[in-house]
């Protein structure tokens, strides 16, 4: 008979801790920010039909990266909780609080069960509010663990380093263009500082914005509209590097291609 | 809530299980008793009186389709509600107004919208006009057995087919029937008046105003011979409902826009009470 080695709780943990971490870490990233009319969502994704970015309910937008299946799975867990809690309450009992809750304990129930092999994804779980003030950004991990963030994250792949660039570009109250620019900018730095150029068809951005007259505030930028952006985020970012500061928010110059 | 008070707190298996992207299966499934078809009907059928919606009109034109709806719910003679709302949207597309038994017309809408809006989040596309349509058909079948007791509920749905560029209109019957209209058409119980209105005053060559003109035309001549349909209330400043669907999506005209045509409408009744007069020939 055959005696089965002594694993320490200590080292299951750990492996399955490092299993999950190197699966997320293979994707590409997400970054998520605020600014002035809301939360951007930027994430590098090659794909039109499977998203990262997604909308689960009125003012609550989800992000994810690592595997698609299980994040996928757990967006729609996410839309059907919304709905069902929407439906029987009120569309305002509807919280990013109250999901991410749900999302830390099914995470991390299959974390430390034996029986489940750890999901390998990271999310976020972010609400708009009704002022820059109001706004959350919550982060949860593979284990479970939900960390409450402010202005912005990122998450998969190169995270350090990302997250470095956002740290020295972020500002409170940046435009649309200007925050997108900074996103980019992020996403595009690889793994030894180069810098790779990033076009709109590499790109899925979304907008939970709070100036949005419809009760849901969740927005993809699409084709026209985010080449535009990208366009003018592109002049936008010369003009502050010459020091002209502040962009007019709100004017819609038509030029502007890549 | 459901989620958090089972077993560990974790979303339950049935939320994490892929299929269906509907939210009424998704109920059926998991918590069948939120579903309005689920419930048993009454043996008898129902003497009491349950508040009753009445007249809803609806006309499309060059572009799109207005629906507008009075606000008044009647309980036998009584009026139980004078500024109940019956025109609701049901996505950025599409309108759905009611007439009928008023608490289980409004939870069906409720569950309408969200069926349309849980569609498409998980699917990442909205569903095509004429799948709504028959989405809303199947949940009227629900009701029939309410419907055979008394209860029963009679939509009209409305709304922008974006792959066409046209309004269109569906008329349903208790049964779920449902039948697609052309040019116009309204439900409930000042509908005849209404719609005798409607074929006289609609002209297709009409713009998004000239519609909403005659919708409330429409409504003032049911008000007008059907006690059980209100009247625009000039004192109260209540006015009809009226939404405009659009290729740019779904507008309901503000109580400023509704109240200036109304009064122009009610300012040319004082001369001639029975409203606009057509040709002979």
């Amino acid at each position: 008979m055959t005696t089965p080695f002594y694993v320490s709780p200590q080292q299951a943990m750990a492996d399955r801790a490092d299993y999950a971490r190197k699966g997320i870490a293979r994707g590409r990233s997400v970054v998520v920010l605020t600014y002035a009319d809301g939360i951007l969502f930027v994430a590098e994704n090659y794909s039109r039909a499977l998203h990262k970015i997604s909308e689960i309910y009125d003012r609550i937008a989800f992000a994810a990266v690592g595997k698609y299946n299980e994040f996928e799975n757990l967006r729609i867990g996410g839309v059907r909780y919304a709905d069902i809690r929407g439906y029987s309450y009120a569309r305002n009992d509807v919280t990013a609080r109250g999901l991410a809750n749900v999302y830390a304990q099914t995470l991390g129930t299959i974390f430390s069960s034996g029986g489940e092999k750890p999901y390998e994804v990271e999310l976020i779980v972010a609400e708009v509010g009704a002022a820059p003030e109001d706004d959350q950004i919550y982060r949860l991990t593979y284990d479970g663990s939900v960390a409450d963030e402010h202005n912005y994250v990122a998450m998969g792949g190169n995270v350090e380093q990302i997250t470095d660039q956002l740290k020295r570009r972020h500002r409170e109250g940046l435009s649309l263009e200007d925050a997108l620019k900074v996103a980019v900018d992020a996403l595009s730095r690889d793994g030894v500082g180069e810098k790779r150029s990033i076009t709109a068809s590499q790109l899925e951005v979304a907008t939970l914005d709070r100036t949005r007259p419809q009760q849901r505030k969740f927005k993809r930028l699409v084709g026209g509209q985010l080449t535009r952006l990208l366009g003018e985020a592109e002049s936008a970012g010369e003009a502050a590097e010459e020091g002209a500061a502040e962009a007019a928010p709100g004017t819609a110059p038509e030029a502007g291609e890549e | 809530m459901e989620a958090n008070t089972r077993g560990t707190g974790r979303l339950p298996a049935a939320f994490l299980t892929p299929g269906s992207s509907s939210f009424a299966e998704f109920l059926d499934a998991y918590r069948p008793e939120l579903l309005p078809a689920r419930r048993t009907p009454p043996l008898q059928p129902v003497t009491i009186e349950a508040p009753h919606g009445t007249t809803i009109v609806t006309a499309t034109f060059e572009g799109g389709v207005v629906m507008a709806g009075d606000r008044r719910a009647t309980m036998g003679n009584l009026i139980a509600q004078r500024d109940i709302e019956k025109v609701f949207p049901a996505d950025e597309y599409s309108v759905v107004g009611i007439a009928g038994t008023a608490g289980l017309a409004v939870e069906m809408v409720r569950l309408f919208q969200v069926e349309l809006e849980h569609y498409e989040k998980i699917e990442g596309t909205t569903l095509s006009l004429e799948g709504k349509a028959n989405r809303l058909s199947q949940m009227i079948r629900g009701n029939l057995g309410m419907a055979m007791q008394g209860l029963a509920v009679v939509p009209l749905f409305a709304g922008f087919d974006v792959d066409g560029g046209v309004g269109r209109i569906f008329s349903y019957d208790v049964t779920g029937g449902r039948s697609e209209e052309h040019g116009f058409h309204a439900v409930g119980s000042g509908s005849l008046f209404a719609r005798g209105a409607l074929k006289k005053l609609y002209r297709s060559d009409l713009d998004a105003d000239g519609i909403v003109q005659v919708c409330i035309q429409a409504l003032y001549d049911a008000a007008d011979d059907d006690s059980a349909t209100g009247g625009p209330d000039l004192t109260r400043r209540i006015f009809p409902v009226v939404t405009l669907v659009t290729e740019d999506g779904i507008r309901r005209l503000s109580s400023d826009e509704v109240g200036a045509i109304v009064r122009t409408v009610v300012n040319a009744r004082m001369d001639a009470p029975d409203g606009p007069t057509a040709p002979l020939t």
